[in-house]
C-alpha cells in the first residue's frame, strides 16, 4: 500500500501552489507518527503473527523432517529423517490419489458448482420481484449460516440408505449414496454449503455495472448470452477472480465432508484435509502428517499467487 | 496532544499482551495448584478444607455406548467412593468423563491428552494400547506412580495370564478388566427356516459356508456378516481377519518367524472374504463400509436380518442383553445361538486345533501426571474390587478379571461356554507397539479382499505396507 498511494495523491498535487512538498511529507507519514511509534502499533500485530502463524509454520516444518508419532516410542523420542517424509509424499499413491480426488472436489463443486449456480442464481434474482428475491436469498443463506456439523446431520438423513429423504421421494429404497456415489454425495454436500457466498458477491457485482451499458445492450438487440458475454463479463471480472481464489482455497482446505463419508468407503473420499487427519491423528504418523501439510501449505500459497498475479495484469 | 499520543501508544502495545498474559494464567493456574498438591501430600491431611478432585474417563456414556458402565460408575461407584472416603476425613470429589466414540478416535483423543501432560486421572485402555501408550510414556508401571501398588490384595486374584494383558516387560500398567472370547452367533428362527439344525457346530469353513449358501435362499437375509474393512477398526482384525487366521493355521507373529505377510494362511483368509462379498454375495460388502456400519449390523442382527455374526461375548451381555439400549432382544435367549469357529478344515488351525478363537481384553490405569497418586489408586482398587465387581456384573454378568468374583458370578450360559469351551481354544495378539498398525494394514487388506480385489492381490498389498511398519526383515516368508 504505501508505494501505491503517492502515485495515486501525486495528479492532485499540481492544482494548488506549494501543495506537492506538504503532500509528499503526510504521504509518507499520514497520521504523523513517525517511524518509531509507527513501528510500535504495528508490532503487537506483528507479534501475534508470529506467534500464531510464522511460529507454527516453522515449527510444522522441523516437525515434518522427524518421524514424530503420536504413540509409541517415536513419541517420546522423535528422530530426524530429513526429507523422507517429503519424498514419501510424492511417492505416495494414496497421497497421489488424494490429491487428485481433491482437484475433483474442488473443480466440481467450488468452479463449476459454487460459482456457476451462485451466479445464475444472483442473476435471475436480479431482475426478480421483492417479494421472491429476499426468500430467495434467505434459505440460500441459511445454508450457509448453520453450522457446518448441524448441515452433515441433515444431510446424513437426507441419504440414509434405510430410512433416508431422498430415498423416500425417490422410490430408490436401499440405495446407500455415501457408499455408492460418495464423491458426488460431497460434491452435492459443498455446494449446498458454500453457494450462498458466491451469490451475495455476484449479487454485489451485478448491481454495480452500469445501468446504462445494459440498456444500450438490450435497445441493440443483444440476447442473454452476448449481454453476458459482451457487458457483464468485462464488468465483473475482478470480482470472479475473488470469486474464485476465495471459492477454491476454502474448498481445497475443506475438512466437513469428513463429517459425512470420514474419507470412505475405501478412501474414495479421501481428499488432502481428511487423509492428513487420518494419517497424522488416527495412524499417529504426526511427522508426516506435518510434511503432507506444509505441502499442503505451498500448494495454498501457489494458488494465491497464480491470482494475485493475474489480478495484478488486470490491472496494468 | 503528545502525552495523549504516548499513552495511546502504550495502551495500542499493552491491550494485546494483556491478553496474551491473562490466557498464560488460565493455563498456568491448575498447574500451580498442583505443584502446590504434589509437594504435601502427606501433611494435606492437616488440612481437610483442601478437597481432591479425580477424574475417571472411560468410553462408555450414559445413554450410549456401554450404557450401565457408565450408569454404574456415576451412580454407585462415585456416591459409594465419595462417601466412604468422607467417613475416612478425605475430601474427595470424583467426577466421570464419558465418551461414546469409536474406540480408534477414544484411543487418539487419550493420546492427546496424555501428550500435553492432561487427562483423566484414572482411565481405560484397551490392552494392545499399553506397549505404544508405555513407550511414548503416558503410562508408566503402577508402582513408580504409587509405592503401595505392589500391596494390593487384589492381585492374587488375577491370574498371571489376564495380568499380561495390562503389563509391558514384565511390569504392571494398570489393573485388567477381565477378558473375553469369540464365537459365531446364529439366529436359530432363520436356520429353522432355512433347514439348518438348532444346535449347529460347523467343523469347517466349507460347513460355514453351506450354511450361508442355505440362508441365501430366505428373503431379505444376510446370510454372513463378517467383519471387514477400516470403518470397523479393531472390530475387524479380532472378529475376522485374526480368527480365520488361526483357523488358517497361522498366529499373526510368531516368536521364531515374525509377522505374517503375504503367506498361504493369510491368502485363504483374503479368499474367503471374497467368496462371501464378492464371489458368491453371501455378506452385505457396503454394510461393511458404513461409517456406523457395526452398530448397524449389530440393529440387523438383532431384527433377524442377519443370519450369522461373529462377535465377542460383549455382543450377547452389552448389545443384544434385553437391557440394552443398542439393539436390546427380548427374545434373546430363545433366539440366539452360538457356535465354536472353525478351523479351515478339522485340525488345520493353530497347533492343530479344530476350533479357534481370539481373545483380548482393557483394563484400567492411573495416569502419571495424577495430582494425587495415592488416592487415585484407592478409587482405581475400589473399582475394582470384589464388591465393586459383584454389584456391577451381578444382572450383566462377563468374565471379569478375578477369579473370586467369576466363581461367584458366571451362570449366564454363553458366559459359562465362553469361560469353560473358548478360552481353552483362543488365542492373544501380540502387545508390540507396531501391532495397531499391522492391525490397520488388515483391515485394508479385508476392504479390498471385500470389494472384489483377488486374494493375492490385496495379500500383496499388505506385505508391501507390512514390510514399511515392521521392517521386511521382520515378516515371516
Amino acid at each position: 500500500m504505501p508505494t501505491t498511494s503517492p502515485t495515486e495523491l501525486q495528479p492532485q498535487g499540481p492544482t494548488s501552489p506549494g501543495g506537492p512538498l506538504r503532500r509528499r511529507g503526510t504521504a509518507d507519514d499520514a497520521a504523523g507518527l513517525g517511524r518509531s511509534r509507527a513501528s510500535a502499533f504495528v508490532a503487537p500485530a506483528l507479534v501475534m503473527i508470529g506467534i500464531f502463524l510464522v511460529f507454527p509454520a516453522l515449527w510444522t516444518l522441523y516437525l515434518g523432517v522427524t518421524n514424530w508419532r503420536l504413540t509409541g516410542a517415536a513419541a517420546a523420542d522423535p528422530e530426524f529423517v530429513g526429507l523422507d517424509n517429503y519424498l514419501d509424499a510424492l511417492t505416495d499413491d494414496r497421497f497421489l490419489n488424494s490429491l487428485y480426488l481433491t482437484v475433483i472436489f474442488v473443480f466440481f463443486s467450488a468452479i463449476a458448482g459454487q460459482m456457476v449456480i451462485g451466479f445464475t442464481i444472483a442473476w435471475v434474482l436480479r431482475l426478480s420481484s421483492k417479494r421472491i428475491r429476499p426468500a430467495v436469498e434467505m434459505l440460500v443463506l441459511i445454508a450457509w449460516i448453520l453450522p457446518a456439523s448441524v448441515i452433515a446431520w441433515l444431510w446424513l438423513a437426507l441419504l440414509d440408505r434405510r430410512s433416508g429423504t431422498l430415498n423416500t421421494i425417490l422410490g430408490t429404497e436401499g440405495t446407500a449414496w455415501l457408499l455408492e456415489y460418495p464423491m458426488q454425495s460431497i460434491i452435492a454436500f459443498n455446494i449446498f454449503n458454500g453457494t450462498a457466498f458466491s451469490m451475495l458477491l455476484f449479487g454485489a457485482a451485478l448491481a454495480s455495472i452500469p445501468p446504462s451499458q445494459l440498456e444500450t445492450a438490450r435497445m441493440v438487440g443483444a440476447g442473454t448470452w452476448a449481454t453476458l458475454r459482451d457487458v457483464v463479463f468485462p464488468n465483473i471480472r475482478g470480482h470472479v477472480l475473488t470469486v474464485m481464489l476465495l471459492v477454491t482455497l476454502w474448498t481445497f482446505n475443506v475438512f466437513t465432508p469428513f463429517l459425512l463419508t470420514a474419507g470412505g468407503p475405501n478412501q474414495q473420499t479421501e481428499i488432502l484435509p481428511v487423509f492428513i487427519y487420518r494419517l497424522a491423528l488416527q495412524a499417529g504418523e504426526l511427522g508426516k502428517g506435518a510434511a503432507f501439510s506444509l505441502i499442503m501449505i505451498l500448494i495454498n500459497l501457489v494458488i494465491a499467487l497464480v491470482y494475485l498475479r493475474v489480478l495484478r495484469e488486470r490491472r496494468t | 496532544m503528545r502525552t495523549f499520543r504516548s499513552r495511546a501508544l502504550a495502551a495500542a502495545v499493552l491491550a494485546p499482551l494483556l491478553v496474551v498474559t491473562a490466557c498464560g494464567d488460565d493455563d498456568e493456574a491448575p498447574a500451580d495448584e498442583g505443584a502446590d498438591d504434589q509437594e504435601e501430600p502427606d501433611d494435606g491431611e492437616d488440612e481437610p478444607a483442601e478437597a481432591a478432585t479425580l477424574t475417571i474417563s472411560k468410553n462408555s456414556i450414559r445413554g450410549g455406548k456401554s450404557t450401565e458402565e457408565a450408569e454404574f460408575i456415576e451412580d454407585w461407584i462415585i456416591p459409594e467412593f465419595e462417601s466412604r472416603m468422607a467417613e475416612e476425613g478425605v475430601d474427595v470429589t470424583v467426577n466421570f468423563e464419558g465418551s461414546g466414540a469409536d474406540d480408534e478416535d477414544y484411543k487418539t483423543a487419550l493420546a492427546l491428552d496424555l501428550s500435553t501432560g492432561a487427562g483423566a486421572d484414572v482411565f481405560a485402555i484397551d490392552g494392545i494400547w499399553v506397549g505404544e501408550f508405555a513407550e511414548a510414556g503416558y503410562i508408566q508401571p503402577l508402582n513408580q506412580i504409587y509405592d503401595g501398588v505392589d500391596d494390593w490384595d487384589g492381585w492374587s486374584q488375577i491370574n498371571e495370564a489376564v495380568q499380561q494383558n495390562m503389563s509391558f516387560n514384565g511390569e504392571r500398567y494398570g489393573i485388567p478388566g477381565g477378558t473375553d472370547g469369540r464365537v459365531i452367533y446364529f439366529n436359530k428362527e432363520l436356520f429353522a427356516q432355512a433347514g439348518l439344525p438348532e444346535d449347529w457346530q460347523p467343523t469347517s469353513w466349507e460347513e460355514l459356508l453351506d450354511a450361508g449358501r442355505a440362508l441365501a435362499e430366505l428373503d431379505g437375509v444376510i446370510p454372513i456378516q463378517l467383519n471387514a474393512g477400516t470403518p470397523m477398526g479393531e472390530a475387524t482384525t479380532m472378529q475376522g481377519v485374526l480368527p480365520m487366521l488361526a483357523g488358517a493355521g497361522a498366529r499373526i507373529w510368531e516368536e521364531d518367524s515374525g509377522w505374517q505377510g503375504a503367506s498361504e494362511p493369510v491368502q485363504q483368509v483374503l479368499d474367503l472374504y471374497y467368496t462371501i462379498y464378492v464371489e458368491e454375495g453371501l455378506g452385505d460388502p457396503l454394510l461393511q463400509q458404513e461409517a456406523a456400519g457395526r452398530d448397524n449390523s449389530f440393529l440387523q442382527f438383532s431384527e433377524g436380518q442377519i443370519g450369522m455374526l461373529l462377535e465377542g461375548d460383549y455382543l450377547w451381555r452389552s448389545v443384544i442383553s434385553p437391557d440394552s439400549d443398542l439393539a436390546p432382544m427380548e427374545n434373546r435367549d430363545e433366539v440366539i445361538g452360538w457356535a465354536k469357529i472353525p478351523a479351515i478344515e478339522p485340525g488345520a488351525g493353530v497347533d492343530g486345533q479344530d476350533f479357534v478363537s481370539m481373545s483380548g481384553g482393557g483394563g484400567t490405569v492411573l495416569n502419571p501426571n495424577t495430582e494425587h497418586p495415592e488416592l487415585a489408586w484407592e478409587l482405581l482398587t475400589f473399582m475394582e474390587s470384589e464388591e465393586a465387581l459383584l454389584e456391577r456384573h451381578a444382572e450383566q454378568p462377563r468374565i471379569t478379571a478375578r477369579d473370586d468374583v467369576n466363581a461367584q458370578l458366571i451362570d449366564d450360559p454363553l458366559i459359562s461356554y465362553i469361560a469353560e469351551e473358548v478360552l481353552p481354544i483362543t488365542f492373544y495378539r501380540p502387545g508390540f507397539e507396531t501391532y495397531p498398525q499391522v492391525s490397520v494394514a488388515l483391515q485394508e487388506a479385508t476392504a479390498a479382499a471385500a470389494d472384489g480385489t483377488t486374494a493375492a492381490d490385496a495379500a500383496a498389498d499388505y506385505q508391501a505396507t507390512l514390510e514399511g511398519i515392521v521392517g521386511a526383515d521382520n515378516v515371516a516368508n
